[in-house]
């Protein structure tokens, strides 16, 4: 930006007109107030959340690893994480070098495609795939739920492969082969180290996806619960309220981490 | 080049299975069902009969009818307001958080991180009859007794997705605004333009297909929504979603349940092409 411009008043509205950082502020409170409510709330004897708060206790948190059918979903949610933030993250690192490197007949095809889970509502999906699994006679498990999270984490995969295949100098291929190379190996050798961060990136973001999911998942899942089933099967149930808060408490740490990471990586440009 | 094309065999065929397999081929199959004339649980050795006697129970009983277009009434204005508080917090990441924007990106990211379920549980418990706005009103006396059009209600609904959506939205709005190109606001500050035209008339077209996939990435999932009305609703606050969910559960009539997907499906994306119509015919215009 140019002396001129700041000069004149940044690059959009003079800065004395509108209160730019106070209205983000004021919007971050309103985001982190709720979320600090329960955080709260986690630690309070009470189990209403009412004013002024009364005592303080870890009893929750204690309560947390005593109750062996929460812990199982949490293990449940992080099996289908990983089987789904795996299968989109393979499934969308073809179609970013697919399309980036080739030209074939589908090509746009695959694209569309590969995007258009977005625009299909989470019930549609859940439901069509729901009546798939009851047609083809294959028994609702945790894997059926892995399968439908890999095709709403698939979009995201995409975007962020596709972005970072763009950016790849296409000589380091070239020189590969031409080393004699299969192009196999070039991939192998060549291509995912370059796309490290990235793939790492994608993986993490379905993995989320694919881990506060439940609109799908409830859908989907047999006798086995993922963490949101549960958390959504327990909610009307007032006094498991804060062992389900504490629990949510101590993933949010973990998936907020994930997400930091993520996004680390995702923001590297080598 | 010859094995390099060969490639394509395990780079592109397996995504296309894939979602031929779990996506397309379900859509296909779902759209087969809403034509059966069952009214319960499909048993799928049944010979396939095709009627339209779902989709007639789908256009003429208003009550359906009438929860369609409220479903899209609140999901339009939850995407309109998350999308409008968003596009402040894009702005000032873009332009004015400077060297800290990365610390002030985190900071919107880690509440969309957050259990989309806990921060609706979040919500369920500040706006309850024993809540905490509630308890805290009682507290300093502003009321004695607890009022209780807060929670179970439309308004909750839709307050409470617009706060899970706005990090989102923000998101498609701060990557176009990252791209608008600084020389294009130099130079309409160099040909006399002021702080507000600039922003209209640079800012505000540049960001705008930003805003717009913010728009309809909120809509889309809105629309279809089932989990939260469910939390924060009660029954009054239920969603097209919700008649969805029933049929496939405790009302089990999957054909119809087919239907109402269907039509669900087909009335959104149609909205969203229309929509896209009218502003790329404005764009043109101006």
């Amino acid at each position: 930006m140019t002396a001129a411009v700041r000069r004149r008043g940044g690059a959009g509205i003079g800065r004395t007109r509108v209160p730019l950082r106070a209205t983000y502020l004021a919007i971050l409170v309103l985001l982190y107030f709720p979320i600090g409510l329960l955080f709260v709330f986690s630690f309070s004897e009470n189990t209403l959340l009412t004013f002024p708060m009364e005592g303080f206790t870890l009893d929750w948190y204690r309560e947390v690893f005593e109750d062996d059918a929460l812990l199982e979903s949490a293990r449940n949610s992080l099996i289908v994480g990983v089987l789904a933030a795996t299968g989109a993250t393979l499934l969308g690192f073809g179609v970013s070098v697919a399309v980036v490197r080739f030209r074939f007949r589908g090509r746009t095809g695959l694209v569309a495609l590969a995007g258009l889970p977005l625009v299909v509502p989470f019930i549609v999906l859940g439901v069509s795939l729901f009546l798939l699994f009851i047609f083809v006679d294959v028994p609702r498990s945790l894997v059926t739920v892995a399968i439908g999270h890999t095709v709403v984490a698939i979009p995201f995969a995409t975007l962020i492969l596709l972005a970072r295949m763009g950016g790849l100098d296409q000589n380091l291929e070239d020189a590969a082969m031409d080393l004699g190379a299969t192009y196999r190996t070039t991939l192998r050798r060549v291509v995912v180290p370059l796309m490290g961060p990235s793939l790492l990136s994608a993986w993490l973001t379905c993995f989320i996806v694919s881990f506060d999911e439940v609109a799908i998942a409830i859908f989907l899942a047999g006798g086995d619960p993922t963490f949101p089933i549960f958390l959504y099967g327990q909610l009307r149930f007032a006094q498991r309220l804060p062992v389900l808060i504490a629990m949510a408490v101590l993933l949010m740490i973990g998936t907020v981490t994930l997400c930091l990471i993520a996004f680390r990586l995702g923001r590297r440009r080598v | 080049m010859l094995g390099r094309r060969g490639a394509l065999r395990y780079l592109a065929v397996p995504p296309y299975a894939w979602l031929g397999l779990f996506f397309v081929l379900p859509l296909v199959l779902v759209i087969a069902i809403s034509l059966r004339p069952e009214t319960g649980p499909i048993d799928f050795d049944d010979p396939w009969q095709l009627s339209l006697m779902q989709y007639q129970i789908v256009l003429e009983t208003p009550a359906y009818l009438r929860l369609l277009g409220i479903s899209i009434l609140m999901a339009a204005t939850v995407a309109a307001t998350a999308t409008l508080l968003a596009f402040p917090v894009a702005y000032f990441l873009t332009f004015r958080a400077r060297e800290r924007a990365t610390f002030y990106l985190v900071l919107l990211l880690i509440p969309f991180a957050t259990s989309y379920l806990l921060r609706v549980m979040a919500w369920r418990l500040m706006l309850g009859q024993e809540g905490a706005i509630n308890s805290f009103l009682q507290f300093v006396g502003l009321t004695s007794e607890p009022l209780d059009l807060l929670l179970y209600s439309r308004a909750a609904v839709v307050l409470t997705l617009i706060y899970v959506w706005i990090p989102f939205a923000a998101l498609p709005i701060y990557a176009a605004m990252q791209r608008i190109d600084r020389g294009h606001l130099e130079a309409a500050a160099d040909l006399g333009a002021g702080p507000w035209s600039r922003f209209m008339r640079v800012t505000v077209p540049l960001a705008l297909p930003g805003a717009l996939a913010a728009f309809f990435m909120v809509f889309i999932p809105t629309v279809g929504e089932y989990v939260t009305p469910s939390l924060v609703g009660g029954t009054e606050g239920i969603m097209y979603g919700n008649l969805i969910q029933d049929f496939f559960t405790s009302a089990a009539n999957w054909a119809l349940g087919s239907a109402f997907s269907v039509f669900m499906l087909v009335v959104t994306l149609v909205l969203v092409v229309v929509a896209l119509r009218l502003v790329d015919v404005r764009r043109v215009a101006t």
